[in-house]
This record gives C-alpha cells, sequence and structure tokens, in this order.
C-alpha cells in the first residue's frame, strides 16, 4: 500500500469519528422520561400499551377518518366511543403537552408538527386536566 | 467524462465562480423565504402566481427548442445538425432542471412536495406535467450521455439508443402542451382560456429556444475553439424566423378574437397589457418592449442580409429570446389574475427576496449547461 | 455450482411465501377492531347548499357583518388587514363584483334605491363540478358525496393551482404564519399553517355535530338559509321553489350551489 502509514491513520481517525454518538454518552446513561400525565383517568382511548407503541398511527387514521370520510367518532377495542379529536379529546385528559407530549419526543429527537396547526392546551400552574371536565 | 469539467483556463473558472456566487445569493433568499413563507414575495390573494411560475413557463419553452435539432438530425439524416445536437440536449437539461426548481421554490409546502408521488392524480394537469418533465429531463440525460461517450470513445452510438432519441421528439412537444393545459383548461381565467395555448407555446419555444442556442454558438465561435458551423447556424436563424412570425401572428389572432367580439371580459385583460385599466398600468411597458423587441427581431431575422451576418443575427436573437421571455415569462401569467375573477386589480410586484431567488435559479440553470457543455467541447476536441 | 443455483432459487421462492403469510393471519385473524362511525347527532344532508335572501339582509342594521364576524372567531381565521395577505372564507362584496358581466344600468339603480346599495355575501360555492378539485395534484382538495368541496391540510403543498382554478376568488393562501394574527383562538378548532390554501368549509365540523354553520347561525335577519337540497321539504327547497334565484357565473358548468335572491 502507498502512504500506508497515513492511509492508516486516517481510517482510525475516521472510525473514531463515525462511532463518536455511540461512545461519547458511554458511562452517562439517562433514564427514559417521566411523563405527567396529566388527568386521574385510569382509561386512555386504548390500552397503555397499544398508546405507547401506536398512538402516531392511531392519529393518521383519525386524522383520515375525520377530514377525508368525515367520521368522527371512534369505537374501541372494548366498545366504547370517543371523538376523533387530537385538540378536544386528546388534550382533556393530556392537559399539558410539556409535561407530556414533549418529554418522550424531545428525548427522542423526534418533531411532529402537529401543533403547528393544532392548538396545544394552554399550560396553566394549577393541577392539569381532572378527570370530572 | 464529468471530469473534464474540472479542467479549464482563468475565464471559465471565473464564470463558474461567479455562477455559484449567484446560487449561493438565491439559495440565501430562499432559506429567508422557508423561514417566513412565500409572503416575502410580491404573489398576493389575487395574483397568487407570480414570477416564479412565469419563469417556469418560459423555460419549458426553451427545453423543448432540443426538438428542432433532434428531429431534422435524427429523423430526416439532417447531417449538418450532427455537431450541435448534443448542445440542444444538454441545454433542455439546464432548462427542464430551472423548470423544476421554479416549481420547488414556488411552493408554500416544499416539504410536502412528494405528496405528487404518494397520491397521483391523473385528473390533475399538474401530476402529468410533473411526469412529462421528469420523464424530459430524464431522456436527455440519458441520450445525451450516452451518444457523448460513444464520440468519446471513437464509436457509433448503441442500437438500443435510438427509441429513446425517437422518444424524446413527441415528448418534447408534450412538455409544453401539458404545461400550456395548465392554463387552457381553468374555466375563470378567461385570458388563458384559449384554444391556442398550447399552439403558442409551441411557437414561443422553437423561437426562444433556438435562438439561445444561436446566441450561444456564436458566442462559443468566438471565445473558444468549438466551431459549430455556419450552415447549421443559418438553418437554425431560419426556424427562429418563422417560429416568430407563428407567435407573433397567434399573438395578433388573440388580439382580434377579443377585440372584435368586444366581449368585456375579454377585452380587459388585453386593456390591462397595452393601455391599462383603471389606472393600472403596471405591465404596459413591459408589454410594448416585448411588441418593438418583435418588430425588431421580425425585421432583422426575416432579412436575409441581417440573418446572414453574425453581428445582426446576434441583434436579432436577442431581440427574440427578451421578447419572447417578457411576453412568457412575465405577462402571460400575472394578466391572467388582471382583472380577478371578480372584476377587481390587484397589481404585482416582485420583492428583492423573489428576484434574487429567480437570479439564483438562472444561475443554478446555466451552471449545469456551463459544466455540461464543458464536457461536450472537451469530448469533442478530444475525439476529433 | 447450476445445482446449487436452482436449490437456492427453490429455497427463496418458498421463502417468498412467507411473505404473503402474515397478511393473511392478520386478515383472518381480527381481535376487536376499531370501529369508526358518524356522530349520532350529526346532520345527514344528502346535497348542502345555501340561500342568500337579500331582501332578509336588507333588514339587518347598517353595515351589519355579523356572519362574517362569527366565521372568522370559529374558524380562528387570521386578519393582515392587507389586501395581499388577507384570508376570507366570507366576506361582502359589490353586486358587480359577485356577479361582473350581469350588471346593467337599470339593475344597478335598482340596486341602489331598492336594495340600498347592499352589499352581497360571498364565499365558496361548493360547486357540483368544482374545477378547483379536478386540478388538485394530490386531492388535498376534493368533494364529498354530501356535496361539500373539503380542504385537507395535511396534504395541501400550497402549489395554488385550485386558486387559479377557481372562478370565484373564493380561495386563499397562507404567505406567512398565521398564528400572530388571529384575535381571539377558539381552542375548538385548529389554525392553519403556513402554505397552505384554505377556504369556506361549509362548517362541517358543526354540521358533524348538528349544528347551523357559523354564518347561518349568526344572521339575525335569518338572510342565510342552509340546507339539504335533496329534502324536498327542506326551508331551502322551499325558498328555491317560491322565489327567483341567481348563481354566480352558471355559463361556466360549475353547477355553484350558492343561491341567491335580489
Amino acid at each position: 500500500m502507498y502512504n500506508a502509514g497515513k492511509i492508516i491513520i486516517g481510517i482510525v481517525i475516521f472510525l473514531a469519528l463515525i462511532t463518536a454518538p455511540f461512545w461519547y454518552n458511554l458511562g452517562r446513561p439517562s433514564a427514559p422520561p417521566k411523563l405527567e400525565i396529566g388527568t386521574q383517568e385510569k382509561q386512555c382511548v386504548e390500552s397503555k400499551a397499544f398508546m405507547q407503541a401506536k398512538h402516531m398511527v392511531l392519529l393518521d387514521q383519525w386524522r383520515d377518518e375525520v377530514v377525508r370520510d368525515g367520521k368522527r367518532i371512534y369505537v374501541n377495542s372494548t366498545g366504547k366511543q370517543f371523538n376523533m379529536s387530537l385538540q378536544n379529546t386528546c388534550t382533556k385528559c393530556h392537559s399539558s403537552k410539556t409535561k407530556f407530549c414533549d418529554r418522550c419526543h424531545t428525548y427522542l429527537n423526534v418533531a411532529p408538527n402537529c401543533w403547528d396547526c393544532h392548538i396545544a392546551p394552554k399550560e396553566q400552574e394549577k393541577l392539569a386536566g381532572r378527570s370530572d371536565k | 467524462m464529468l471530469e473534464k469539467a474540472l479542467r479549464g483556463n482563468k475565464s471559465y473558472f471565473a464564470w463558474i465562480g461567479f455562477l455559484l456566487i449567484l446560487v449561493g445569493m438565491g439559495f440565501g433568499f430562499y432559506l429567508r423565504q422557508l423561514g417566513f413563507g412565500l409572503g416575502i414575495t410580491g404573489m398576493s390573494r389575487d395574483v397568487s402566481w407570480g414570477l416564479y411560475i412565469g419563469q417556469f413557463t418560459f423555460l419549458v419553452g426553451v427545453a423543448a427548442s432540443a426538438v428542432m435539432l433532434v428531429l431534422p438530425y435524427y429523423l430526416h439524416n439532417y447531417k449538418v445538425f450532427g455537431k450541435i445536437t448534443i448542445l440542444g440536449e444538454f441545454l433542455a437539461v439546464a432548462a427542464v432542471t430551472m423548470c423544476l426548481s421554479f416549481i420547488v421554490v414556488d411552493l408554500g409546502r416544499p416539504d410536502r412536495a412528494f405528496n405528487v408521488l404518494l397520491y397521483p392524480t391523473p385528473n390533475s394537469v399538474l401530476f402529468w406535467d410533473m411526469v412529462v418533465l421528469n420523464g424530459y429531463l430524464f431522456l436527455n440525460i440519458f441520450v445525451g450521455w450516452t451518444v457523448l461517450e460513444s464520440e468519446a470513445k471513437s464509436v457509433p452510438p448503441p442500437k438500443w439508443i435510438k427509441p429513446f432519441i425517437y422518444l424524446s421528439i413527441p415528448w418534447a412537444v408534450s412538455i409544453h402542451t401539458v404545461t400550456a393545459f395548465l392554463y387552457a383548461g381553468l374555466p375563470g381565467r378567461g385570458f388563458w382560456l384559449s384554444a391556442i395555448m398550447a399552439p403558442r407555446f409551441l411557437g414561443s419555444a422553437f423561437a426562444a429556444g433556438p435562438a439561445l442556442l444561436i446566441l450561444i454558438c456564436l458566442f462559443l465561435r468566438k471565445y473558444t475553439k468549438f466551431d459549430a458551423g455556419w450552415e447549421a447556424i443559418q438553418s437554425l436563424a431560419k426556424i427562429v424566423t418563422y417560429a416568430m412570425i407563428i407567435s407573433v401572428f397567434f399573438v395578433l389572432c388573440e388580439l382580434f378574437t377579443v377585440f372584435y367580439s368586444q366581449i368585456p371580459e375579454h377585452m380587459y385583460h388585453f386593456l390591462y397589457l397595452f393601455v391599462g385599466l383603471h389606472g393600472h398600468s403596471g405591465l404596459v411597458p413591459w408589454m410594448w418592449a416585448s411588441t418593438i423587441l418583435a418588430a425588431i427581431a421580425l425585421i432583422i431575422m426575416i432579412n436575409p442580409n441581417t440573418r446572414n451576418s453574425p453581428g445582426t443575427l446576434t441583434i436579432g436573437c436577442a431581440a427574440v429570446f427578451f421578447s419572447l421571455w417578457i411576453e412568457k415569462g412575465i405577462t402571460l401569467v400575472i394578466t391572467g389574475y388582471i382583472p380577478s375573477p371578480l372584476e377587481t386589480i390587484t397589481e404585482y410586484h416582485p420583492t428583492l427576496p423573489e428576484i434574487g431567488i429567480v437570479i439564483g435559479v438562472w444561475a443554478l440553470g446555466f451552471l449545469i449547461m456551463s459544466v455540461l457543455y464543458k464536457v461536450a467541447l472537451s469530448v469533442k476536441a478530444e475525439s476529433a | 455450482m447450476d445445482d446449487t443455483r436452482r436449490s437456492f432459487l427453490k429455497i427463496a421462492g418458498l421463502s417468498m411465501l412467507g411473505f404473503g403469510a402474515k397478511p393473511v393471519v392478520d386478515a383472518v385473524a381480527g381481535t376487536g377492531d376499531p370501529k369508526f362511525e358518524k356522530d349520532s347527532k350529526a346532520f345527514n344532508g344528502k346535497r348542502w347548499a345555501m340561500v342568500v335572501d337579500q331582501q332578509k339582509c336588507l333588514k339587518a342594521k347598517e353595515g351589519c357583518k355579523d356572519c362574517v364576524a362569527a366565521c372568522n372567531s370559529a374558524h380562528n381565521i387570521p386578519e393582515f388587514n392587507n389586501p395581499k395577505d388577507e384570508i376570507k372564507w366570507i366576506w361582502q362584496t359589490s353586486f358587480e363584483h359577485a356577479f361582473p358581466g350581469q350588471e346593467n344600468p337599470y339593475l344597478n339603480e335598482y340596486i341602489k334605491k331598492s336594495l340600498k346599495g347592499l352589499p352581497f355575501m360571498v364565499l365558496c360555492n361548493h360547486c357540483d363540478n368544482p374545477p378547483c378539485v379536478r386540478v388538485c395534484p394530490v386531492q388535498a382538495t376534493f368533494r364529498r358525496p354530501d356535496g361539500i368541496v373539503v380542504m385537507d391540510y395535511h396534504r395541501c403543498i400550497g402549489c395554488r393551482f385550485c386558486m387559479a382554478a377557481c372562478p370565484y376568488g373564493a380561495r386563499n393562501l397562507n404567505w406567512s404564519d398565521p398564528r400572530p394574527f388571529i384575535k381571539k383562538e377558539n381552542p375548538e378548532y385548529p389554525t392553519r399553517t403556513r402554505g397552505v390554501v384554505e377556504k369556506c368549509n361549509f362548517c362541517s365540523e358543526l354540521l358533524a355535530v348538528g349544528k347551523m354553520p357559523a354564518c347561518v347561525d349568526a344572521c339575525k335577519e335569518k338572510a342565510l338559509v342552509f340546507g339539504d337540497l335533496e329534502d324536498p321539504n327542506s326551508e331551502i327547497r322551499e325558498l328555491l321553489r317560491s322565489r327567483p334565484t341567481i348563481q354566480r357565473k352558471p355559463q361556466l358548468g360549475t353547477r355553484p350551489q350558492i343561491y341567491y335572491i335580489l
């Protein structure tokens, strides 16, 4: 190999740089975020496991059903009915975007643009939305 | 072969550097537009398409002009055009890239541009415009590159390229027919609702495109070692002449229909253009400039003495190009909106960022053209 | 070598079948699948339309703009206050602008004297044959079976082809972020982002829960009559039977569904 010394040094530097995201934070585990659900209600639209894995899919389905098919009522897997609305249903319980939605999204560096249009609940100092509301 | 564009003299690199600066400036303005929104331009609720779409409209015609070289050479064995078909094809590549760039900078939500592919809508002319423009871009890159590479290796082009070359001929006609259909099918815009929209686009395409090509060939003849051949330039000049006559004739046809029928709704647009309407006359100087340039162009190009002499030919072709640039790139699109469907008048004045982006896209087109031409000319010089 | 290649291809082919397995299992399985339904309170009109009764509008107070104000506040419509950026879903204009080409000096006299120069309310006509829907490259605007021409703000790419196509100038682009210009947010309706086109939606969100459109509700003189054309007993059909009406630019074949009583 011509210039073997320079090339091998170059490769080592390149490998170091490209694996930087992995070793940079070694030994400093960051805990998954704690979410403040914002309500005393025990049941969301679907189960916690389902929502954790698929809430984005559900919201996309809701969007298409409401806007494109004109249907506004969601009958969940246990037969309960909900109004399909991020702004008027989800945030009735999850009344703080910063303490709930943003916690995971910021941690995972995800930036959904729902809130560019859908009005986020106004942050209040007092208790977040109670279940009787 | 692209590496041939990396070698050149000082003036070549100065030119490329200048273009890169303009592209950078345009990009800077575009970032501002992305941050603020299209409100940074002069477009408004009443005039919702402006310079961007106007320039796109004009450039679609320029792009289609490659067929004016390909058709005689490949279909009718007109050997005279042999040296410069590649220039036509590469001009088409640069022009179509500019068209697509103008469309992207005009979108309100460019981040959703992919939706046009995700939700294909055959009843929308814009969908077909996307199809034909991208297809034409691919065809010209593919054909041009393959033929040029064969020339670089001093072998005849492969047989399988022929069907693509033949396909590019009707495809070229399709790109500005479809673009004309964007305008000609809208019931609410009387200025555009004309059966001769597509023929008008064809006429001005085959005048403006080859005129630009002639100017480039004359430039290359003077400042580089590449000579397209005086006979080729003369043939192109004749094409430009006839196409320009037809273009002007088509406009006169429109004027007759509108002013003889005396339907107020149809007359308003042309009155706005030529004499102003209700005190608004923003486009009047532009329209008369285009008209005078067209007259100069016809006088020079029809007279064989002035058409055959490089100096006057240059002026004639420049007059053709700029006359049609004003007519298609500025007045056609904007006047469709003035007066509005409610017969109110809102005028349009492009803003500085808007003009900056327009210049940036033009510079991008010239950059692509310069790079591709450098490659083509280097190949021709080396294989000679 | 041939043998090994053959067996590889055989195994590959069989494995491809595996790709089909999951969808089949999924389709056959199916637990409590979610369902999507219309609200029971929703209006079930088959063909929505509106009549604008200028005679009733005449009785309103001077400079009345209740319908415009109601629409603007219900839908978070921003107030830019300049003709370049303005967004209006329903607005007032003179007869010559609402019905260009239909004016004549004696009709103008009638409007000046008998209608006291009353402006006309104009809005999206929710055409039966909408040119805006025909041209949208992504179907961000589409016509519902009940006649309402809807905007899907999630899909719109802001190409403004629909704005060019509309013969009534009913459409608006958000040229910049509208939020700073919204006077008072309605927390129950979203805003829009810059870069998308918007227009009147016949208050489909209110119809879906059994309420009348905001403008219709707000008009104290009941000059805006909204209803189902397919219901022969509806108020709108009764009105259309008893009074002559005109439409905007009917000769274009768009079949607009806003009818005007002069």
